[in-house]
């Protein structure tokens, strides 16, 4: 039986003919073998051109490393007989911290010679197979001095063919345990605080006949996590150590070691180690402790694993953290990061070394908890929290509840140790307000929760200049609306897009009800209001107004009042009470159109409309004068004349969207969309609480906000599927851009097979999309080309963007850090850039 | 789009046999976005119109259904123009390229039936009822009144139902004259595309002979013929990007790379160089002085500094970024990084990179130049980009340029309270600059030191504001962006992996 670490990569050692590739074959899966006749062939075309060995293993080493990097368990099948060809397998396995194993196959030499002649490939002579069988003798003894953590020798073909692999998980590994936990900061002796904590948490004591606890046992379900640094400085080190390992040993708790225990224990073994840190103060308490106990302690301590990884790899507790590339690995660096953290190599001006913020660059997906480092508070950057909240200097001890994410303290009875170092609150720029261009740019594949997005590089470099350039800050940039799809195209009769198709739509993705909302014909708005004018969970300021592609929407002042006007209707309306919430974020559209896009109302659509105005009549009028010379124009007339009237009726589609607004006078703003509050998406709320919400805020201050009209529909019902459609073409006729369709179900709404759903289809009325389309589209010739308008990119599109937006929601209410928070919205943007009809 | 032209010659009606045209039939000949329509609305012996009629189909013009996978645009673009536009009635190049294939041997001054009159100059009057003038009406005038015509362009109202939005860019023009009608067609040819600055088609490497030609005679002493020239060509982008990338690049020469408003050091010397370039000779010099060889051009936009920086061999590593991808690809035209031999090649990189976006790539180097950069970064996000900058690339030595706002007041035409360029998000006093100085220097472990570029005046300083940053020593200090943490407990030798 040979035992190998999940995560390993692994030697195979034997001379040319012993067995190694039938012994991979059999073992182990084709991908994960690694031959190095394989990558002769590779490099050269011909798997035994020698001259090819140093690039063929080059590659091997670099492919290798790949493998290591993603955790994938890799077999080398070469002959491994030279020293200098096992250092550089050694040197890949520490690159990416696994354990490096060999497992060596030692066969007759004369078998060996027997296999090796019978195939017609192999043309060296007996002289080289002797030698490899010296140079097999010669590596028994250096294997483990080279760094090979396990050594397994198969002698013989018996041996070889009896062997079976057995994996064997790393100590670190205990991802079966999935809580809930109670992680404990650094104690520093602190018993009486511990004792504290523990009843706080509602575990039960249990003592010994001195009165002194000897375990706790907790509630039901839950586990404690101690994250080291259990000694030094305090006042009762040993009692600590009772408890602690009272608890382990109850499988009460698990513990991972600190830089105190470690430094501990080298003293306890007798070790030159200075007296210095508290360790003194330790020492001396343990003077009164039965030897036995002290034997205790330095054998607990020297059980300790470095980190684990728990929850199904959703947790990491490690002392002093844990990058993510160390997560679940074993080397002597991952240990000593694990313990001591990483410096800059620079001290501060209290002479102690100055720790390089690992944490602000943590891009994992595991949450990491730790301690080493006292600050005031603890403080969430990148989802990773340092609970040592410096109970022995004074401050307090606490512990996080995972995975409700609840962080419960007691304070110090007494500053039982002079900090060398004031406490200090974290620095007001929060480290994880950085972001990082590896966050957002290049080819990238965004992974969450509603699929996986793969951001072609040009586009995110088009996104990252608008985005860099012209957005607001990202802190407050939580969420971007989703491109929408027009229903499929109509046939009815001078129409481009109706209803009846939008229904249809839905209707054949098993959608059973539907709202109808009035389409505003504005600018999309997006709103965070925060309760607080003055500042709120985004950093100062009370809010944030932006366009569909993250801009201000009017720069200040105007968004300032604008949030003042909707920040008092939320209060009017009661719903910061309701919702539980100091900010609200609201899908809206700020109407008149001409409010925000006058510029472009005449820069490009009055201008083609005075053009077409000025240019028909003079047409006309020289026909007329044509014809009245009995040229035969009259087929050209009339299709002229057709077209100037519908320059007007162009005309008359951008002027209604046209209306005079000064400041914030003649603003309206109709909210639909209440996407999300403090911690909670409401995209799985369905339309009618939205817009009940919406409502609220128009009752609350009419005068400002504008509701939404709408119409719902049951798509069995024929007649009220004929009721909207009447609806519709009312609300068009008098100048409307039509109605969004969306699954009465909500945002979020799921069509029956599971997928996700349009969250929206518009359907746009004849009249405006003259000013899409162009004056006269509706002319049965253009009709028909337009007809063959294709929408599955403007659909794909809308879907994509609509589940990035989804994530982001997601993200925001579960206090997701920044980087992933903007990495997702970003993403939308990115979209964005994808080339679509524009008319789409 | 239409275009009338009335002769009150006698007979007018030799207008016909000019044009080839009989004034008693309908003309029409199909274009590849139309069909062009040849009428006479009035035809006798005192006066004759002829009327060039372009009926544009919107969907040739828009060149049918999808045109597969463009590039991706920005996000913010207006996009729909390629749809909804004011070609099909207004005079443009598709109407000149009607009019030279409708009239082709008038245009060329031929008449088998009337070769004298051809070469004559007779009375004309033309109108174009719709004519986009762009840079106004009066362009108008100044290009066809140095031709010999009496130029009437009444501008046309935006929106007779706004009429607070004014006029439109369109004129209704009317030119009269006597004129050879070749001479008056080749005007029309090249001067109503020219008006309109906007052609429909891909310029072809024969357009200079094109314009040439139909110039003949007339443009070589056109008072506006820059104007003129400048226009006609102005879409030689297919023409040949290279030709394209050197228009480009004297356009991004001849400007300060960021201020729209001329800068000039107190006006009254002329020949002094730009304050551009002061800029440029202080930043380098600024370089020279802290014996950097890896430099960084952040913010480098089309590349003016880091082509003075690629003639300098001190600089052995040259970087310029730019959030731009535009702006990079212009800069490696004006490099000419493709012609240059790999050695020279190998010290230029030029990447896009965003400041308030910590970039790994940008660690290690000698010094940063952020010149006239930060007053483009809005003011809250300022501390990310000095947290990239200064904290996290960190170069040895931070050149840092911006406007001194205070110098505002000297320049003519500049509104009290507005920027020097439409996207500066700010700009500093001196006492703003150096308490911004201050405060970096504060946080990240710098020391700096102050001056001005260009002529200082003693009231409001110099126009340009120049920091020099360089790194303290770090050992005896923190690096308080650095989160300082301190362990607790000096670390000794790393213990062995237990190898659990």
């Amino acid at each position: 039986m040979i035992d190998i670490p999940e995560l390993a990569l692994v030697a195979l050692v034997g001379v040319s003919g012993s067995g190694k590739s039938t012994f991979a074959r059999r073992h182990f899966a084709p991908s994960q073998v690694l031959s190095s006749d394989t990558f002769r062939a590779l490099v050269a075309d011909d798997e035994n051109d020698q001259s090819a060995s140093a690039d063929a293993f080059d590659a091997l080493h670099h492919v290798a490393g790949i493998r290591l990097r993603r955790g994938r368990l890799t077999v080398v099948d070469a002959t491994n007989l030279q020293p200098h060809a096992r250092a550089g397998l050694v040197r890949v396995a520490r690159e990416h911290d696994v354990l490096p194993v060999a497992i060596v196959l030692d066969v007759p030499e004369a078998l060996a010679w027997e296999r090796t002649e019978a195939r017609a490939d192999r043309t060296f002579g007996r002289p080289v197979l002797a030698r490899m069988q010296r140079d097999l003798r010669r590596s028994y003894g250096q294997l483990a001095r080279e760094g090979f953590r396990k050594v397994h020798v198969l002698r013989g073909v018996e041996e070889i063919d009896a062997a079976e692999i057995r994996y064997e998980k790393l100590f670190n590994d205990r991802r079966e345990l999935t809580g809930p936990f109670d992680i404990v900061g650094d104690i520093h002796g602190c018993r009486e605080e511990l004792e504290a904590l523990l009843l706080r948490l509602g575990y039960g004591l249990r003592r010994d006949d001195a009165g002194r606890p000897v375990d706790a046992v907790p509630p039901a379900g839950r586990t404690a996590v101690f994250v080291g640094d259990l000694v030094d400085r305090g006042p009762d080190s040993p009692g600590v150590l009772r408890l602690v390992m009272g608890m382990v040993a109850a499988g009460h708790a698990i513990c991972v070691p600190g830089n105190h225990e470690q430094k501990l224990l080298r003293k306890l073994r007798g070790r030159d180690v200075r007296l210095t840190h508290g360790l003194a103060e330790t020492m001396a308490q343990l003077e009164a402790e039965p030897a036995e106990f002290v034997a205790e302690v330095a054998a607990f301590v020297d059980g300790l694993v470095s980190h684990f990884v728990l929850d199904g790899g959703r947790l990491v507790v490690a002392h002093a953290g844990l990058k993510e590339e160390y997560q679940g690995r074993a080397s002597g660096r991952v240990r000593s990061f694990a313990l001591y953290g990483e410096t800059t190599g620079e001290t501060d001006e209290y002479g102690m070394p100055v720790r390089y913020p690992w944490a602000r660059d943590y891009r994992g997906s595991a949450m990491v908890v730790y301690g080493h480092t006292p600050a005031l508070e603890p403080e969430w950057v990148n989802n990773t929290v340092c609970v040592d909240t410096g109970c022995v200097f004074g401050g307090k001890l606490t512990a996080l509840r995972y995975p409700e994410r609840e962080l419960v303290s007691v304070g110090a009875v007494k500053e039982w140790y002079a900090p060398v170092r004031p406490l200090v609150t974290p620095a007001p720029a929060r480290p994880d307000a950085v972001l990082d261009l590896r966050d957002v740019a290049g080819r990238r594949h965004v992974e969450h929760p509603y699929g996986t997005l793969t951001v072609p590089a040009e586009n995110a470099a088009a996104a990252l200049e608008v985005m860099s350039r012209f957005a607001v800050d990202p802190r407050w940039l939580t969420w971007l609306p989703p491109t929408m799809a027009p229903c499929s195209t109509s046939t009815v009769d001078g129409f481009l897009e109706h209803p009846a198709q939008a229904f249809a739509d839905y209707r054949a993705a098993g959608v059973e009800r539907v709202v109808c909302e009035e389409k505003h014909m504005g600018s999309r708005a997006v709103v965070l209001v925060c309760r607080d004018p003055d500042g709120g969970p985004f950093g100062p300021g009370g809010g944030v107004v932006h366009t569909r592609t993250g801009r201000p929407f009017f720069g200040p002042p105007l968004d300032d009042e604008l949030l003042d006007r909707v920040r008092a209707a939320v209060t009017a309306a009661g719903l910061w009470a309701e919702l539980d919430t100091d900010w609200l974020l609201l899908d809206c559209e700020l109407l008149p159109w001409s409010a925000k896009a006058g510029g472009l109302i005449r820069e490009q659509y009055a201008s083609v409309g005075a053009a077409g105005r000025a240019a028909l009549p003079a047409v006309l009028a020289t026909l007329d004068e044509a014809a009245g010379r009995g040229l035969p124009v009259g087929e050209l007339r009339e299709r002229m004349a057709a077209r100037s009237a519908e320059v007007e009726a162009y005309s008359a589609s951008y002027r209604a969207y046209v209306a005079p607004t000064d400041g914030l006078r003649g603003v309206t703003l109709a909210p639909f969309v209440v996407l999300a509050s403090a911690g909670a998406s409401h995209a799985d709320r369905d339309h009618g609480w939205h817009l009940d919400l919406a409502d609220r805020l128009c009752a609350a201050d009419p005068g400002f906000f504008t509701p939404t009209r709408r119409r719902v529909v049951d798509l069995a019902d024929a007649s009220a599927e004929a009721d909207a459609t009447d609806w519709w073409l009312a609300l068009t006729a008098g100048g409307g851009e039509g109605m969004v369709v969306k699954p009465y179900a909500g945002p979020a709404a799921r069509s029956s097979r599971g997928s996700l759903l349009q969250p929206g289809i518009k359907c746009r009325g004849r009249e405006y999309l003259r000013i899409i389309y162009g004056p006269g589209y509706t002319g049965p010739e253009q009709l028909t080309a337009l007809r063959r308008r294709s929408l599955g990119r403007k659909r794909g599109l809308a879907l994509r963007e609509h589940a990035l937006g989804l994530a982001a929601l997601d993200a925001l209410a579960a206090g997701a850090p920044l980087w992933r928070r903007h990495e997702l919205v970003f993403a939308v943007l990115a979209c964005e850039s994808e080339p679509v009809d524009p008319r789409l | 789009m239409l275009l009338t032209l009335t002769t009150t010659h006698r007979p007018a009606t030799d207008l016909g046999y000019l044009l080839v045209k009989h004034p008693d039939r309908v003309h029409s000949f199909e274009l590849p976005v139309g069909v062009a329509h040849v009428v006479y609305p009035e035809a006798d012996e005192r006066r004759c119109t002829v009327a060039l009629l372009v009926d544009v189909d919107p969907l040739r013009l828009a060149g049918g259904r999808g045109r597969g996978r463009s590039q991706p645009s920005a996000p913010d673009s207006f996009t729909l123009g390629q749809y909804v536009n004011d070609r099909p009635y207004a005079a443009s190049s598709l109407l000149a390229s009607a009019l030279a294939r409708v009239f082709r041997s008038a245009l060329r001054g031929e008449s088998r039936d009337r070769p004298e009159l051809a070469a004559a100059a007779i009375p004309l009057e033309v109108r174009v009822p719709v004519l986009r003038c762009r840079g106004g009406a009066d362009l108008a005038a100044r290009v066809f009144a140095p031709l010999g015509w009496a130029v009437a362009a009444d501008p046309i109202p935006l929106d007779e139902t706004h009429p607070d939005w004014g006029d439109s860019r369109y004129v209704d023009l009317t030119l009269t004259g006597t004129l050879r009608l070749a001479d008056a067609l080749n005007h029309l040819y090249v001067l109503l595309p020219v008006l309109d600055d906007a052609k429909h088609y891909w310029v072809a490497p024969d357009e200079i002979d094109k314009l040439l030609r139909a110039g003949a005679g007339w443009l070589a002493g056109h008072p506006e013929r820059s104007t003129i020239t400048r226009r006609y060509l102005a879409h030689r982008r297919a023409l040949a990007g290279e030709a394209m990338a050197r228009l480009a690049e004297q356009r991004l020469a001849e400007e300060p790379p960021a201020d729209s408003v001329a800068e000039a050091d107190g006006g009254e010397a002329p020949h002094r160089p730009s304050l551009a370039a002061r800029r440029r000779e202080a930043v380098l010099a600024a370089l020279a002085a802290s014996g950097a060889s890896r430099v960084l051009d952040l913010g480098c936009g089309g590349g003016a500094l880091l082509a003075a920086l690629a003639g300098d061999r001190r600089y052995t590593e040259i970087v310029g970024t730019d959030v731009s991808a535009r702006a990079l690809a212009l800069a490696a035209r004006r490099l000419g990084l493709d012609r240059l031999p790999e050695r020279q090649r190998d010290r230029i990189r030029l990447w896009q990179s965003a400041l308030t976006y910590r970039d790994d790539r940008l660690r290690g180097y000698d010094a940063a130049v952020l010149m006239e950069v930060v007053e483009h970064v809005d003011p809250s996000r300022l501390p990310a980009l000095e947290d990239a900058v200064f904290g996290h690339a960190r170069p040895a030595t931070v050149v840092v340029t911006t406007p001194n706002a205070e110098h505002n007041v000297r320049y003519e035409g500049l509104e009290a309270g507005r920027f020097r360029h439409p996207d500066h998000r700010f700009e500093w006093t001196r006492a703003e600059f150096a308490g911004w100085v201050d405060r970096v220097t504060a946080t990240h472990g710098y020391a700096a030191t102050i001056g001005g570029i260009g002529d200082d005046d003693p009231e409001v300083g110099a126009p340009t504001q120049l920091a020099v940053f360089t790194t303290t020593p770090t050992n005896a200090t923190t690096r308080p962006n650095a989160t300082t943490q301190t362990n607790a407990t000096t670390q000794t030798t790393a213990p062995k992996e237990a190898g659990r």
